[in-house]
């Protein structure tokens, strides 16, 4: 009886991936969307979106990037029915799923408008312009010391205080698809990329799962310095004592992708979706929820030089490819000394 | 001018064969650039697949005994270069096992085995038609040797969005060459079509009895050639109406007072009591028939001569034969017996190009003149006198009055004085025939008698 349930269990497995669920609005037609995004962040567009239609109601699903990847790579497999959209930050994934015919294709005038760099191949799309950031408590560094750019953080980590030995934090690239998104891009943007794990090494730097605990751990003081932290969600929480560096040599600047899955069970709907989140009142809304840069961000901050978007384009296949990833591991691991299974 | 259920026009025809070539001619033309179209389209990409395929070779390098692939995003960004085609890539060590790439399983075709040179197949990803490259990096280090084969391939959607582009980059310069050829088509028929459709409303607009020779100027060559053609045809249709017409009056003119003698001769047969004046009235009766039955021969003889003017084939006749043929057939002896004729000809072949019968005609008339109104001895002769040839007939005789011979060759050429059998008659068929044949007529006193002559123009020598 117990084998049972465990095997049960364990079937069921792939559902409990999921991190976090939300139901809204009352509409008939119900729309699966799995995300990476955290739900209270898009709560307001959502919340807009079927306010303005009221016969569709959306059943947002939050998963982490890996996961969500293995679950849709399965659905296209034709191992489950797959969700109706898949909105994900971890752009190499989805990228991937595209170039295996995964998705369907949609046009539409909202779609027509977006960059080349935001859209591939009429099944993928870049809804927000995220910048990936260094964060820092407020409290512990001072102003002047406050690293502006990839290779003040260096300098930092080159002498390091003791003060902040253990206190920089990072993701964690095995367990956050996003995290491994930017160490790629910036293994492939800069030579400081080795460097920046030399010295991550030498602080000792911590390698953690989630942007939420990043973000908390610099707030509190556990962590004095955080690098390549999605910006939107430091401006989500708004926490006075965190503060935000966009860094000035280069900021790699991220758009969570869209797609309709093949086999979609509402497709429409999920046209629908999206073209509301790519209209001016969604990207409004994001904008406030800080999931969309804000001009002035980007002009003040950022030379034209200094943007790098990652583009949706087939080079980021090359993120997913093993000899690479493999490479990426190899030397990450060497600088945060984690073990790894195999 | 046929309107209904007719022949498709001169223009209509020329527009025609003109749609028709621009048709064949632009599908062979869209056909070939499109092919065209296709291999530029299919050697680009498959340059850039090359590309991608050797910068992901190159970039293999053996790492503890394994081949191992960094692989190089300058590859992907060039395959980027077709934006919407979906990519696939292997790296696959000797024996087959994946170094690195997208999917486990192989795509239908990348089992080949390695070779020197690169492969191109066509294969199909995820259904969808697509194009392979393979090229195969043999190593030879101590801890690795083999052959490692890197595939690379693409859907096909850029090639065939480039292939339609070069298409219609070339087809669109055609197609307005095309519509500016039927447009110049169209003025140049016009222009060559319009003097036709001028004749051919005159001539709808024509009288059907009007035989007057059609206007040739300004015409193209051709169509003169045509219209010369018919205007010669209306002319001798025109000259023939025209004898007929005259053949008609004449007959009824030259009866008239014959028949009604003979009326009034045989009334008065009819009422005479007097049998001996009866018989004389009955041989005046007699002398008059047979007077008409000449007139209505010699009638006959000038319509058939003016007729065969017109018709009758030319043909090289020696005038001598004419004269002789006069002489043998002794017609003559019947008109004046006891007349002696005389034949003067030389031993030369006198030849003209003239229509035997008519000739003939022509003769006998003069040799029946003289015998009825001149002298004997009556003379027939021919000779040539340069470049002309001449058949005559002399008599010993005076010659007609010179208000006759002045008179000459008019159809009405019979004095009141005269008696039915007619020489104004003779005389005219001679004088028709000479104008028809390209002669004349010439007469005048000779060697104390009177000569006259049908003169033609020497055949030719050429003309045996």
């Amino acid at each position: 009886m117990i084998r049972l349930m465990m095997a049960l269990l364990l079937l069921a497995l792939p559902a409990w991936a999921q991190e976090d669920t939300a139901r809204f609005g009352t509409g008939a037609t119900v729309l699966t969307l799995r995300s990476t995004t955290d739900i209270a962040i898009v709560r307001p567009a959502i919340e807009r979106f079927v306010a303005t239609n009221p016969d569709l109601s959306v059943a947002y699903e939050q998963w982490g990037s890996n996961d969500l990847f293995a679950d849709s790579r399965a659905a296209c497999d034709g191992e489950h029915a797959p969700a109706d959209a898949v909105l994900s930050s971890a752009v190499q994934h989805m990228v991937w799923l595209v170039n295996a015919a995964c998705a369907q294709p949609y046009q539409s005038p909202a779609t027509d408008s977006l960059p080349d760099t935001r859209r591939w191949r009429n099944e993928l799309w870049g809804l927000t312009e995220e910048p990936a950031v260094i964060i820092y408590n407020r409290r512990i560094i001072a102003d002047a010391d406050v690293p502006r750019s990839r290779f003040a953080l260096l300098d930092l980590m080159r002498a390091p205080p003791d003060a902040l030995v253990g206190r920089i934090a990072t993701y964690d690239i095995g367990a956050s698809g996003l995290g491994y998104l930017f160490a790629h891009a910036d293994s492939l943007e800069a030579t400081t990329f080795g460097a920046m794990l030399e010295g991550f090494a030498r602080v000792d730097a911590v390698a953690t799962c989630c942007s939420a605990e990043i973000i908390e751990g610099v707030a509190s003081g556990r962590y004095h310095i955080a690098y390549n932290v999605l910006g939107s969600y430091v401006a989500g929480d708004m926490d006075r004592d965190v503060g935000v560096i966009l860094p000035e040599d280069y900021t790699l600047i991220l758009s969570r992708s869209y797609m309709i899955p093949r086999g979609a069970a509402h497709p429409q709907a999920a046209a629908r979706l999206l073209d509301f989140l790519l209209s001016a009142q969604a990207q409004e809304i994001l904008a406030e929820a800080g999931l969309v840069m804000t001009r002035d961000l980007v002009e003040t901050a950022l030379g034209a030089s200094g943007r790098r978007v990652i583009a949706l384009s087939p080079a980021l296949l090359v993120a997913l490819d093993r000899n690479r990833r493999a490479q990426l591991f190899a030397l990450w691991d060497n600088a945060f000394r984690t073990e790894r299974g195999p | 001018m046929t309107r209904r259920g007719a022949p498709p026009s001169l223009a209509a025809r020329v527009v025609g064969a003109v749609l028709t070539i621009l048709l064949v001619g632009g599908v062979l033309v869209s056909a070939s650039t499109w092919l065209n179209g296709r291999q530029a389209a299919r050697q680009a990409y498959d340059r850039v697949l090359l590309g991608a395929a050797q910068d992901i070779a190159e970039s293999i390098r053996v790492l503890d005994g394994a081949p191992f692939v960094d692989l190089p995003v300058s590859a992907f960004e060039l395959l980027a270069q077709a934006p919407d085609d979906r990519i696939y890539y292997a790296v696959r060590g000797p024996r087959g096992g994946l170094v690195t790439g997208l999917y486990d399983a192989p795509v239908d075709g990348d089992d080949r085995p390695p070779g020197v040179d690169p492969v191109y197949f066509d294969g199909a990803l995820q259904g969808e038609a697509a194009r392979f490259v393979q090229v195969t990096r043999r190593f030879a280090e101590r801890s690795f040797s083999g052959a490692v084969t890197v595939t690379v391939g693409q859907t096909t959607h850029a090639r065939q969005a480039m292939a339609l582009d070069l298409m219609l980059d070339a087809l669109v310069p055609m197609i307005a060459a095309g519509v500016a050829l039927m447009v110049m088509s169209y003025f140049v028929l016009r222009s060559a079509v319009a003097p036709l459709l001028a004749l051919s409303d005159g001539l709808a607009r024509r009288d059907p009895y009007d035989l007057t020779p059609m206007q040739t100027e300004g015409l193209p060559r051709e169509l003169q050639v045509m219209i010369d053609a018919m205007n010669r045809f209306m002319g001798r249709l025109d000259r023939q109406v025209e004898a007929m017409r005259n053949l008609i009056s004449d007959t009824a003119h030259q009866l008239r007072t014959p028949v009604a003698a003979i009326r009034v001769q045989a009334e008065s047969i009819q009422e005479s009591d007097d049998t001996t004046a009866s018989a004389k009235a009955m041989e005046r009766l007699l002398a008059r028939t047979r007077s008409l039955g000449r007139l209505l021969d010699q009638l006959l003889s000038r319509a058939l001569v003016i007729h065969r003017t017109d018709s009758a084939p030319r043909v090289a006749l020696d005038l001598r034969e004419v004269a002789l043929d006069m002489i043998d057939r002794r017609d003559h002896e019947l008109l004046a017996p006891g007349v002696e004729v005389t034949l003067e000809i030389g031993e030369e072949p006198v030849r003209v190009m003239a229509d035997d019968f008519s000739v003939g005609q022509a003769t006998k008339n003069l040799l029946f003149n003289a015998l009825k109104h001149g002298a004997p001895p009556v003379a027939i002769g021919t000779e040539v006198r340069g470049s002309e040839a001449a058949i005559w007939v002399q008599d010993a005789g005076p010659g007609p009055d010179p208000a006759v011979s002045a008179r000459l060759g008019q159809r009405f050429e019979r004095s009141t004085a005269s008696q039915e059998d007619s020489a104004g008659l003779g005389l005219s068929i001679v004088a028709a025939v000479a104008t028809a044949l390209g002669g004349r007529v010439e007469m005048g006193p000779r060697d104390g008698g009177f000569r006259i002559a049908l003169v033609l123009p020497l055949a030719p020598e050429t003309t045996k």
